[in-house]
């Protein structure tokens, strides 16, 4: 974090398909830095799923490096990627990604069972997981402690998603990746969600993708990426695009 | 989190089917260890109906057909011994009592056993136990009868029925002993052996029923003798049918042994009702192990069903460990997390089932105890039944491999797709 702009995901050359022959991802470069707020325009069938799986750690690519964070993690183990991306990246995805029979703070402090430099960020802040669960989901402005005891499955789909946010947030990982978290917002609390995400990630010094197919957002964020264009998978074969959303 | 607490929260998530997939395994865990308890207990109580006696002497037979008899009163002897013999053998050095049994009279079905006091100073079964009183006392009179507790039970007789004995053991057309009506003077408690359906009646007693019977055939009535000039007479007996002996030291036994058996003036065979009882068992007893095999089943068909609700779970789980993935679960733990979901199962269910079990054995040993003699001791888990419970476990862990491989399989393939 010592330098401002620092790259946070370098994707190069990257190639990436399900069945030997066939090509659905090919980025030549995709450059984010620290600290910037990038969002992703994909429509469905633009390669949105693998990109994030690569990011993620879940898929390697089959040709090109995918660097996040200065490490190379495509030349990891996948043991090693797993403890990569519970250390080092927050995930929120579209909708219903809580555990339902876990309460809301169980649900934020999560990641901190899994990742130990997580864990080591909230005890550096001298909070413990529950305190820092509490701040976090009072900054996306769930300050009703009856609500927080409250099974997760009784709240709002727009309060569900400010819990992702903060189990997202919670122990700052440098990278937070969220997958069409506002699809299911109603056009007001979509934008009011975002702009607590910004907050929030701001305070963490938490780089955010924010991938989506909804262009209206567009706007609010630092610089915008049309998948289509940066991923020439569709010049090596038109159908081929198909296949990644299926999968 | 630890991944014991959030399978704890997953399963209580999922209350009723984890309650009744605890519950089938406790049942067949508890049935288990209860027909286990029930054989150990039947078989120590069936082997030792006769204790303390070292040696059981009759008229050559097979040593089955002796204990068979003498033991368990069921069958015929071969043939009797001789008075004289039993006078010449029970006065060895090496013996310490002799109890001596004639047998041949019935009373509804009932076999009655002509003995002396001596059965009841020496008699033992079970874990030493002696023959006691429920009610009234030991045979005193010539016409007194001692009866056990199932022919009271059953008869409903009481201290001070009046009983008439019916001659030979043929459960249709007897000729009875109505001259000579006996006298209950004690009821025995249970005991769980075949001493619970006799009637004991004094060696005389037997006598005098049968002192004007000529060659086994009832008398008329010129001849007949009343029960009372009976009393008068020399009661002596001629023969017994077998007789119990303890010596003084056990090692004499098979010295004893060879002594009746090479017993020159007649032939005669000696048991050691231990040995005997054993070889019994292995007859009898092959029930048991059905019934083992059987409560096997059952455990097997429980953790089965613990096997089917963790596969059925699973389909609907996906999205419950993509997320865990994406919050940086690694597929390890997973894995881990559905075998301690198994392991939870098996583990309660074990637990439940003891509790089952012993909660079954307080209820029904004092019901056992008290009808069939029966007495099952509770006492703390053994080492068969430890083992039992670790054998569970660990196959309930070796089951719960097979959908714990494949959340493992599932959560590689679907990595972090939350699908809906």
């Amino acid at each position: 974090m010592s330098s401002l702009r620092q790259p946070v995901i370098h994707l190069k050359g990257v190639q990436f398909g399900w069945k030997p022959g066939t090509v659905v991802l090919d980025i030549p470069e995709l450059l984010v830095n620290q600290g910037e707020k990038v969002f992703i325009r994909g429509p469905s069938g633009s390669g949105k799923t693998t990109l994030l799986g690569l990011l993620g750690g879940v898929l390697t690519p089959v040709a090109g490096d995918v660097s996040v964070l200065g490490n190379d993690i495509g030349c990891f183990s996948s043991a090693r990627r797993d403890h990569f991306r519970a250390d080092h990246i927050g995930f929120i995805f579209q909708m219903f990604n809580l555990i339902p029979y876990l309460s809301v703070i169980e649900n934020v402090t999560l990641p901190l069972g899994f990742a130990r430099k997580r864990r080591e960020n909230v005890q550096s802040m001298g909070a413990d997981a529950g305190q820092e669960a509490i701040r976090l989901l009072n900054h996306l402005e769930l300050t009703d402690t009856q609500l927080l005891q409250r099974p997760v499955t009784e709240l709002s789909i727009g309060q569900q998603q400010r819990v992702a946010a903060a189990r997202a947030l919670i122990g700052r990982p440098e990278l937070v990746i969220a997958d069409e978290p506002t699809s299911a917002l109603d056009s007001d609390t979509r934008e009011a969600f975002i702009r607590l995400l910004f907050a929030e990630c701001e305070a963490a010094g938490s780089t955010l993708v924010f991938v989506s197919h909804d262009s209206a957002l567009e706007s609010l964020f630092d610089r915008s990426v049309a998948l289509n264009e940066i991923n020439r998978a569709s010049q090596h074969r038109p159908l081929s695009a198909e296949a990644s959303e299926v999968v | 989190m630890s991944i014991l607490h959030l399978a704890v929260k997953s399963l209580s998530n999922r209350k009723t089917t984890a309650l009744l997939t605890i519950f089938s395994i406790a049942i067949s865990v508890a049935l288990l260890l209860g027909v286990e308890r029930v054989r150990v207990e039947a078989r120590n109580s069936f082997t030792s109906t006769v204790s303390g006696t070292d040696l059981v002497v009759g008229a050559r037979s097979s040593s089955l057909n002796l204990l068979l008899y003498s033991v368990f009163h069921i069958g015929n002897a071969t043939n009797n011994i001789t008075w004289e013999t039993y006078q010449d053998l029970s006065s060895n050095r090496a013996v310490a009592w002799t109890i001596p049994i004639a047998l041949g009279d019935s009373h509804q079905g009932y076999r009655v056993v002509g003995t002396t006091q001596t059965m009841f100073e020496h008699f033992r079964f079970g874990d030493d136990q002696p023959i006691r009183f429920r009610n009234g006392k030991p045979f005193d009179d010539l016409y007194d009868a001692v009866i056990g507790s199932e022919v009271a039970a059953v008869l409903g007789y009481q201290v001070g029925q009046e009983v008439v004995l019916s001659h030979g053991v043929e459960s249709r057309a007897l000729q009875e002993h109505q001259d000579k009506p006996f006298r209950v003077a004690g009821v025995l408690t249970p005991t769980g052996t075949p001493m619970d359906r006799v009637i004991m009646i004094s060696l005389e007693g037997i006598e005098a029923l049968h002192i004007d019977w000529v060659n086994g055939a009832a008398p008329n009535a010129l001849f007949s003798v009343s029960a009372d000039r009976a009393r008068a007479m020399d009661l002596q007996p001629s023969s017994i049918t077998a007789y119990f002996v303890g010596l003084k030291s056990r090692v004499a036994a098979f010295r004893y042994q060879r002594d009746v058996n090479d017993y020159r003036q007649e032939a005669l065979t000696a048991i050691l009702p231990g040995v005997a009882l054993g070889e019994l068992w292995q007859l009898v007893g092959s029930a048991e192990k059905a019934l083992l095999a059987v409560s096997v089943m059952v455990v097997i068909a429980g953790l089965v069903g613990m096997l089917t609700t963790i596969l059925t779970s699973l389909n609907e789980r996906r999205r419950e460990m993509a997320i865990l993935r994406s919050v940086g679960a690694r597929p390890g733990h997973i894995f881990t997390l559905m075998i301690t979901e198994s392991l939870i199962y098996a583990i309660t269910g074990t637990l439940l089932g003891f509790v089952m079990m012993y909660g079954m054995l307080f209820a029904i040993q004092p019901v056992l105890q008290m009808h069939l003699g029966l007495h099952i001791t509770i006492a703390m888990p053994g080492l068969f039944e430890l083992l039992l419970a670790g054998a569970i476990v660990v196959a309930a862990t070796i089951l719960g491999a097979v959908p714990a491989w494949r959340a493992y399989k599932n959560s590689l393939a679907d990595g972090l797709t939350v699908r809906l």
